[in-house]
């Protein structure tokens, strides 16, 4: 119905209102009026549910949100009081289709109405896909997901901070492909994963662990793996939120992000240092295959090993092609063989005709021997020794002179001896000292003489000298009896 | 290739691997004189055994994180698989 064109019963209408007789239709004062609407508008709309695109959105000094929802005919003002504002769980932007529920409301002041917004939530998938498209552009341009950012993982983690939710498939699939690989350190971190609320306990556990000590039971891990399984867009809305993609980018840690299957993408993905298409390809980057490394390190060191060896290998291989050059023993030996051979022929017939030659001289010597010619030379030498012989005179004439020497000396020597006279009445005077007087005076001065004989000493006093003492008579030498022969030698 | 850090428990696996593996080229290169060839050799051999002594501590261990009231972790206590 045009808005313009009157209702029919009112074709009658005059310049002056009257009030009919009839007519029970009371005139009302504009704020009764706007007092009724307001009434009926908030009894009739006291809870609804409205479907518009954002507009207009802006968000006051006092925390309330201002906006207008509209279609592509309509409008409404729309105000969301600071209280509820905390509770979105998304950041309303322009062209956002939203579903707000709330009620209507009056403002007769202006003629106005709007919608009081208590919760306000995305129409649908396509406007959840046009949120993160919007929050996704946001945070690209301030850089959270530069390729620069990014970090490299490392080879080993000594431990691995994995925040994700303790029930579930995800951390059983993590672990249990860790445990396949490489037997880690995990530290689990708890947290929902979906629901509201889930965003911020995912952000405080990737900041927590990064303020973790660097030691001890709570040590701080060196990778982190933020994780979630599948789900719809909505379920893993809370990995697009922005207070986790900025804790996740803000990460001091290297982390993996596993949100999803392959094909979902959340902002947190980008934001990681490296993104997993699922919870097992995280656990897959996480850590080496230690059997393959395990394998690889014996390899290199079975190479180096053979490397070492290879010296002696060469010279192995080096020898056995020398010894194959080696010329045939025996042919080597062959002309050897043979000058042997050649040689001892020679030897045996050089030596019998040696001996044959040498019999041959001895026969004709010995036709040059013969016993006369040795005799003869014999007897001529012995006739020579014959010359040749010694006389025993030539000694014993010697011998005989000298004897026959010494008698005649030995008798001219005895006739010397001065007692020889002695034996002829010859005597020797002496004095009483023993001294030999040869005068008289000498003699007639010594009162005693001793006169010796042949066989002994007689004592006298010479006549007219002094008186002569008496003296004993000497007893004669017991060994004068041959003084010849004695004193000769004596 | 830098032999100036002989200090092997300085080194990251990675890093000790890769010298091995540099290690064993060049032994397999073959133009290394016969008696650095025993050092490096024997060099080898450290880092191939500080290689294996990472993976011989390779030991799992399973453990989550228990928070305060106020979200702040306080210790850790054995990861169940109850959850």
């Amino acid at each position: 119905m045009p808005p313009n064109s009157p209702p029919d019963d009112y074709d009658n209408a005059g310049l002056v209102a009257r009030e009919g007789p009839h007519d029970n239709a009371q005139a009302y004062s504009v704020s009764e009026i706007s007092a009724v609407l307001k009434r009926t508008v908030e009894d009739r709309f006291g809870h609804v549910r409205l479907r518009g695109e954002l507009s207009g959105v802006k968000r006051a000094a006092s925390g309330h949100l201002y906006c207008a929802l509209k279609d592509d005919k309509a409008v409404i003002d729309g105000v969301m009081w600071r209280g509820s504002t905390a509770r979105l769980p998304f950041r309303p932007e322009d062209g956002l289709e939203v579903v707000a529920t709330g009620k209507l409301t009056t403002y007769p002041g202006r003629s106005k109405y709007q919608i009081v917004i208590d919760t306000m939530e995305l129409a649908g998938e396509g406007a959840l896909l046009a949120l993160l498209e919007k929050t996704k552009a946001r945070l690209e341009a301030e850089g959270l997901f530069a390729a620069s950012r990014k970090r490299p993982l490392p080879f080993i983690p000594r431990r691995i901070g994995v925040v994700t939710s303790p029930t579930g498939a995800v951390i059983r699939d993590i672990l249990h492909r860790l445990a396949d690989r490489f037997p880690s350190d995990v530290l689990v971190w708890p947290v929902m994963v979906q629901g509201k609320g889930a965003a911020e306990q995912v952000a405080a556990a990737v900041r927590g662990f990064a303020e973790l000590p660097e030691h001890g039971d709570l040590a701080r891990p060196d990778l982190l793996i933020v994780a979630r399984g599948g789900g719809s867009i909505e379920d893993l809305w809370s990995f697009n939120e922005e207070i986790v993609v900025r804790a996740v980018a803000e990460s001091p840690i290297p982390t993996i992000c596993a949100v999803g299957h392959e094909t979902d993408t959340t902002l947190a993905d980008f934001a990681a240092d490296r993104r997993a298409p699922t919870p097992t390809a995280a656990a897959e980057m996480a850590v080496p295959v230690l059997a393959d490394l395990a394998g690889f390190i014996g390899d290199l060191a079975h190479r180096q090993r053979r490397c070492a060896m290879r010296p002696v290998t060469l010279g192995r291989e080096r020898l056995a092609a020398r010894a194959e050059r080696l010329p045939d023993l025996k042919t080597l030996l062959q002309p050897q063989a043979q000058k042997l051979d050649d040689l001892a022929e020679r030897l045996r017939r050089g030596l019998k005709d040696r001996a044959a030659h040498a019999r041959e001289r001895l026969q004709s010597d010995s036709a040059r021997l013969s016993v006369p010619l040795l005799r003869q030379r014999f007897l001529a030498k012995r006739d020579r020794l014959a010359a040749a012989r010694l006389a025993p005179a030539l000694l014993t004439k010697r011998a005989l002179e000298d004897a026959r020497n010494l008698d005649a000396q030995t008798r001219i020597f005895r006739s010397l001896d001065p007692k020889a006279p002695l034996k002829r009445g010859f005597v020797l005077v002496r004095g009483q000292e023993g001294a030999l007087l040869t005068d008289q005076r000498s003699a007639m001065r010594a009162a005693r003489l001793r006169i010796e004989f042949k066989d002994g000493e007689v004592e006298a006093v010479p006549a007219g000298g002094a008186t002569p003492k008496p003296l004993r008579p000497r007893k004669a030498p017991l060994k004068s009896d041959k003084p010849g022969q004695q004193d000769l030698f004596g | 290739m830098d032999e100036a850090a002989p200090n092997l428990t300085e080194l990251t696996f990675e890093d000790a691997l890769r010298q091995l593996e540099a290690v064993v080229k060049q032994l397999e290169s073959g133009d290394v004189p016969l008696d650095e060839s025993i050092d490096l050799y024997e060099r080898g051999e450290a880092l191939r055994k500080h290689c294996q002594a990472r993976l011989d501590a390779a030991q799992a261990r399973i453990q989550k994180i228990v928070t305060d009231a106020s979200g702040k972790p306080v210790r850790t206590e054995e990861f169940g698989s109850d959850g």
